[in-house]
This record gives structure tokens, C-alpha cells and sequence, in this order.
């Protein structure tokens, strides 16, 4: 064994520790450990996808000398690497872009705690990427969800608080209801490894006992981490809580948190309960409706909301939509254009959201279109990454959100027919409705408003946020123009999950 | 089918355990009650898992008079899941606890209706603030 197959779990290791020992630190040196550490998790994690792609291989590590059926593992192969890369660079990126408003909103005292929740969600991140347990998939969502919770309420007022509870509550519905499945799932199999409880549910499934609890386990599964992700009539915390944290939870809560538990479904789907045999349940049809409805009913209710951070989180409602029709979608290629999105819209959120509190700025706080007008004309930069961003969620090409969309109708055409019209027709209904609410915020931005030249004055000059939002305009590019590379790293990770 | 209703008898409460809880924090408006069904649906499922460990008539898997035959124990890892379960629980109760504190510090009630009620109206204010602020400087 080289060296390099260890470095998924050092990157696991190293996160934790980070977020322990930021504890101890004041606010200054955490800061810095967080990004040592986020950058140290992307070159080892850029290692490990080069040596999985070179080499064309997947692996189980075993952690702590205990073979297979008794001990943990981490799986790693070219999928989970590529995830993990794009974790930590989007963490990077949307820690650097709204690092001067951090500063603004935390108290000092508490900045410590703040990186600690970021290093402490980096590793659960990455444990919930890597495992081949179901139960340390389970604690390390409990932990996803606990940092989640204090990164929305790092800022101390009643509004986070409430946004904050909301969360867990709809939080703790989607973990009981996973629990409850997982302990389901032990009982009839005997195994908590997702390999041997596979085979042990290949010889059930074949046998025809049982089909009931495996349905019912399934089901608790599948919606469980649906809730917690935010799939449609599960998504009402998510405008509160996007809508009014420091700028990099926001980014960090939309285009992370959600997408990990998402990316565990599908290792699921194809690790434990054979995603072949779910086409012939009812299963992903209702994930493909809810899908369908959350891409549509997100984005009418994104056109109903006048403050531009709750009409972004609102589009979030629906991009996560996009994902879970997808994966409803029943083939292969669904599933390839639902992981693509997953990234893709996490590197225009994070940019949206690093963004739009500079153009708030300039505009005397307010967040509404009338007191935006004019912003971009004041804040050139900021409004040239929010114009990015926004073509880019209407899917314009040369963006990373066109190639999402491409895939998405692409990946249609070989479902059934019934779904494939939908498909098409939800997509093509959902891009007109992203048009309207984004190229009008777009439009505002850029109208003329000579009175508000004053509040130019307010103008956020930080030379880290601008690179870092930079970066995240270059990513917004290259995953629109070099998709191939990328596309091809996931297929032919998928090919190695069964 | 009816007759394992008599043998299952442990998972069968748990479930109803289970839906309690979970209906409990799902409707119940005051939020302590919510965690307390939090906490109702989780021991529900440390319930189910401690009576798919147990084995009858056999005891907990330590060693003591020499006897090393699996056949002589109970199945231990449901226990070992049962407690990391409960240090999970344990902390997420904790935390929503906290905020239950910050909530009623802040609003003065712990029923969650009432305070979205009374965050409506708030914001619903400071939006006439900014619009009235906005008529007078227009004016002046």
C-alpha cells in the first residue's frame, strides 16, 4: 500500500483535530489553521483523485486492525476523491470570499468557535464522503448538522436563533427517520458495512423474504436524508437560514452541507440497495415528482421574494430540485448529471453568495430591488461576479450552469417517455422562471440611480475577497468550458461504485 | 402473520414509541415538548436496537468463568451502537436546548408559533421604518 492511499484519511484526521485544537486558539490563529488545513485537505485530496484516476482503481482502507465484516472502513475511489477536491476548494473559496464580513459579524470572542465548526464540518464532510459504514455515516451527519447549526447562529440575534431551531427540528426529523432505518437495516441483514450488507441483501432480494422491511427501509432512508437535505415540501428552514447568516454559512450551507448528505444517498443507492433493481419501485418516481415540483414551486417562490439573500436561497430550493429529478430520473446518466450539478451549483451559489453583501453594502443595507439599484454601477466588481453568477443559474453557455442543464436533458432522453416530456418540459419552464427573477435583479443592478452615488463611499475593498471571488468566476468558466475531464471522472467513478 | 405480533412485542412498542416522538416534535408548538419528543424518538430506536441484541437466556459478552464459545453471549454490538446513539442524542438535545434558552430570553415564550408570529411583525416594522425613512428623505 503507497502512501498516498492514506491520505483520505489523513484528510479526515487532520480536519478533526484542526477544529479540536482551534478550541485553544484565539480567532487569528484559527483562522489560519482553518486555511492551512482546508488547503492541505485539496492537495492531498487533488493526490489521491490523480492516483485513483491514473491507476483506475477504487480501495477500502481499513481503520484500526479489524478485517471486514468487524471493523470501519473508508472507501476511496475516483467519485469520492473528486468530491472531496471540490469540497475543499469551494470551502476555501467561500471562507476567502466573505472573509472581511466574517470579521464584521463574529464577535472576537467567539471567532475561534467559528473555525472550529468549519474544520469540524470539513471532516464530517469528508467522513460522510468516504465511509463505507453506515453508522459513522449516521454520526457524521449528526455532526454535519450540529456545526451547520452553529455557523447560522454564529450571529447572536432572535432571527438566527429562530432559523437556527427551525433547522434542527427538520434536522432531527430526517436523522430519526434515517436511524430508524439503518437499525432496520442491521437487524435484517447483520451488517453495518455497506459491502457485506449488500451481498446479504442481494441473497434476501433473491429469495423473496423480507420484501416489505426492505421497502420500509428504503423509504426511511431515502427520506430521511431527503429532509435534511431540503428536498421540496421539506424545505421550509431554508430561506431563514440561508437567508440571514454571516455571507460564507450562507455559501457554505448551500452549496456544501446539503450536497454531502445527497452525495451519501447516492453512495447508497448504489453501494447497499442496488439502484437497478429501485427502477422497478415507486420509489424514485416520487423523487422525481418532488423533484420536478421543488424546481418549479423554488423558483415562483424566488420570484414572490424581494430580498435578493432569501430569493437566492430560494433558488437553492430549487437547484436541489434539479438534482433529485436526476437521480429520479432511474439511469445511469441521470445520476452523472445529478452529481455534475451537485458541484456545479455549489460553485455558483458560493459565488452569489460571497457576492451579494457587497452590493448590499453600497446600497445603504438594504437588500431589496428597489434599494439595489444601481449597485453593480457602484461596486463594479462584485456586480460582475453577481452577473456571473446569476447567467450562469439561467444556464447561458460557457457556464458551468449550462453544461449542468445540458446533461440534465440529455440524460432524459434514455429514461421512459412520460418522464423524459417532463424532464424537458420542467427544465425548460424552470430556466424561463431563473430568467425572470435572476436577469431582473441582474437589470436592477445595473439601472442608473444618481441620487445613490453617495453610498459608493460604503464600497468593500478587501483584496482577499475579490480574489477569492475571482476564483470562484474562473471556476464558474472552466466547469462551463472543460466539463469533459470532469464529466469523465465521474462516470467512471459511478462505474466503480458496484 | 398475527401470531408474531406476540413475539415481536418489543419492536412493536418501539415503532409506536418511535411515531410518538416523532409526531411530538414534528406538531407540538411549544419547544420544549419538541425536544422532549426528540428525545422519546430516539430512545425508541435505542429500544428496538437493544431487543434485536438481546438473545434469551443468554448473558453480556465478558469473560469471566473461561468460557469462549460465542454460543454462551449476546450479540454486543447493538450496545456499542446504542451508546454511541445516546452521546449523539445527548448532544443534539443539548444544543437545542440552548437555543430553547436564547429563543426565550429573546421572546419571552417557548411556543415557536407564537414567535414567528411576533418575528412577522417585527420585520414587517423595520420595513415601514425604511420606507418612511425613505418618503422624508425624499421630501427634505
Amino acid at each position: 500500500m503507497s502512501l498516498i492511499q492514506n491520505f483520505p484519511f489523513f484528510t479526515i484526521i487532520l480536519s478533526m483535530f484542526s477544529g479540536i485544537i482551534s478550541f485553544i486558539l484565539n480567532g487569528k490563529a484559527a483562522k489560519w489553521l482553518h486555511l492551512l488545513m482546508t488547503a492541505a485537505v485539496l492537495v492531498m485530496s487533488l493526490v489521491t483523485l490523480n492516483w485513483c484516476m491514473v491507476n483506475n482503481v477504487s480501495y477500502t482502507f481499513m481503520m484500526g486492525h479489524f478485517p471486514a465484516p468487524w471493523g470501519n472502513e473508508i472507501r476511496v475511489g475516483t467519485l469520492e476523491a473528486l468530491m472531496a477536491v471540490f469540497f475543499a476548494l469551494l470551502m476555501l473559496l467561500s471562507v476567502l470570499g466573505g472573509i472581511a464580513n466574517l470579521d464584521r459579524d463574529v464577535q472576537d470572542s467567539k471567532k475561534n468557535l467559528f473555525y472550529s465548526m468549519l474544520d469540524l464540518l470539513m471532516a464530517s464532510l469528508l467522513a460522510l464522503i468516504y465511509t463505507n459504514d453506515l453508522f459513522t455515516a449516521y454520526v457524521f451527519i449528526e455532526i454535519c448538522t450540529l456545526t451547520a447549526c452553529g455557523l447560522i447562529m454564529i450571529q447572536k440575534s432572535g432571527r438566527n436563533y429562530v432559523s437556527a431551531i427551525r433547522y434542527m427540528i427538520m434536522s432531527q426529523i430526517g436523522s430519526g427517520l434515517f436511524l430508524i432505518g439503518l437499525s432496520m437495516l442491521y437487524s435484517v441483514t447483520g451488517h453495518l458495512l455497506m459491502t457485506p450488507a449488500s451481498e446479504a441483501l442481494a441473497q434476501l432480494a433473491k429469495s423473496g423474504s423480507f420484501d416489505v422491511p426492505l421497502e420500509v427501509i428504503l423509504i426511511l432512508m431515502t427520506v430521511g436524508l431527503a429532509v435534511k437535505s431540503g428536498l421540496y415540501p421539506f424545505h421550509t428552514w431554508i430561506p431563514d437560514s440561508y437567508g440571514y447568516t454571516t455571507p460564507t454559512s450562507s455559501a457554505i450551507l448551500s452549496s456544501l452541507v446539503s450536497k454531502g448528505y445527497i452525495f451519501l444517498l447516492i453512495k447508497l443507492f448504489y453501494r447497499t440497495l442496488d439502484f437497478n433493481g429501485l427502477e422497478n419501485g415507486k420509489l424514485l418516481d416520487i423523487l422525481f415528482v418532488l423533484g420536478i415540483v421543488g424546481m418549479i414551486m423554488g423558483s415562483v417562490d424566488a420570484i414572490r421574494e424581494d430580498n435578493l439573500r432569501r430569493m437566492t436561497a430560494y433558488s437553492s430550493v430549487a437547484q436541489i430540485g434539479y438534482i433529485f429529478m436526476g437521480i429520479g430520473l432511474g439511469t445511469t446518466a441521470g445520476v452523472e448529471a445529478a452529481l455534475f450539478h451537485m458541484v456545479s451549483h455549489g460553485a455558483m451559489k458560493a459565488l452569489l453568495f460571497v457576492c451579494i453583501p457587497d452590493l448590499v453594502d453600497v446600497s445603504g443595507g438594504r437588500a431589496d430591488r428597489a434599494g439595489l439599484t444601481g449597485a453593480a454601477r457602484r461596486n463594479r466588481f462584485a456586480g460582475f461576479a453577481f452577473t456571473v453568477g446569476a447567467m450562469s443559474m439561467v444556464g447561458i453557455p460557457l457556464l458551468t450552469g449550462f453544461v449542468s442543464k445540458y446533461l440534465f436533458a440529455a440524460a432524459a432522453t434514455g429514461a421512459l417517455r412520460t418522464k423524459m416530456l417532463t424532464a424537458w418540459i420542467a427544465l425548460a419552464i424552470s430556466t424561463t422562471l431563473n430568467c425572470v427573477y435572476f436577469l431582473r435583479v441582474v437589470l436592477a443592478i445595473y439601472t442608473p440611480a444618481p441620487e445613490k452615488e453617495a453610498l459608493a463611499e460604503g464600497a468593500a475593498h478587501s483584496p482577499v475577497e475579490r480574489t477569492a471571488m475571482a476564483g470562484l468566476i474562473a471556476l464558474n468558466f472552466a466547469l462551463g468550458v472543460a466539463s469533459p475531464p470532469v464529466v469523465w471522472a465521474i462516470r467512471s467513478g459511478l462505474s466503480m461504485f458496484s | 402473520m398475527g401470531s408474531s405480533i406476540y413475539t415481536n412485542y418489543e419492536e412493536i412498542a418501539a415503532v409506536l414509541l418511535f411515531v410518538i416522538g416523532f409526531l411530538n416534535l414534528l406538531i407540538q408548538p411549544n419547544l420544549v415538548k419538541k425536544i422532549i419528543g426528540l428525545d422519546v424518538m430516539d430512545a425508541a430506536i435505542y429500544l428496538f436496537l437493544a431487543a434485536k441484541g438481546y438473545i434469551a437466556g443468554r448473558t453480556a459478552p465478558i469473560v469471566t468463568d473461561g468460557i469462549l464459545s460465542a454460543d454462551h453471549y449476546i450479540n454486543p454490538i447493538p450496545a456499542g451502537l446504542v451508546l454511541t446513539g445516546i452521546v449523539v442524542s445527548v448532544s443534539v438535545s443539548a444544543v437545542m436546548m440552548a437555543l430553547t434558552i436564547c429563543l426565550y430570553r429573546e421572546y419571552r415564550t417557548l411556543d415557536l408559533d407564537e414567535i414567528l408570529v411576533m418575528l412577522q411583525e417585527q420585520e414587517t416594522a423595520q420595513l415601514q421604518r425604511i420606507q418612511r425613512d425613505e418618503r422624508e428623505g425624499r421630501s427634505a
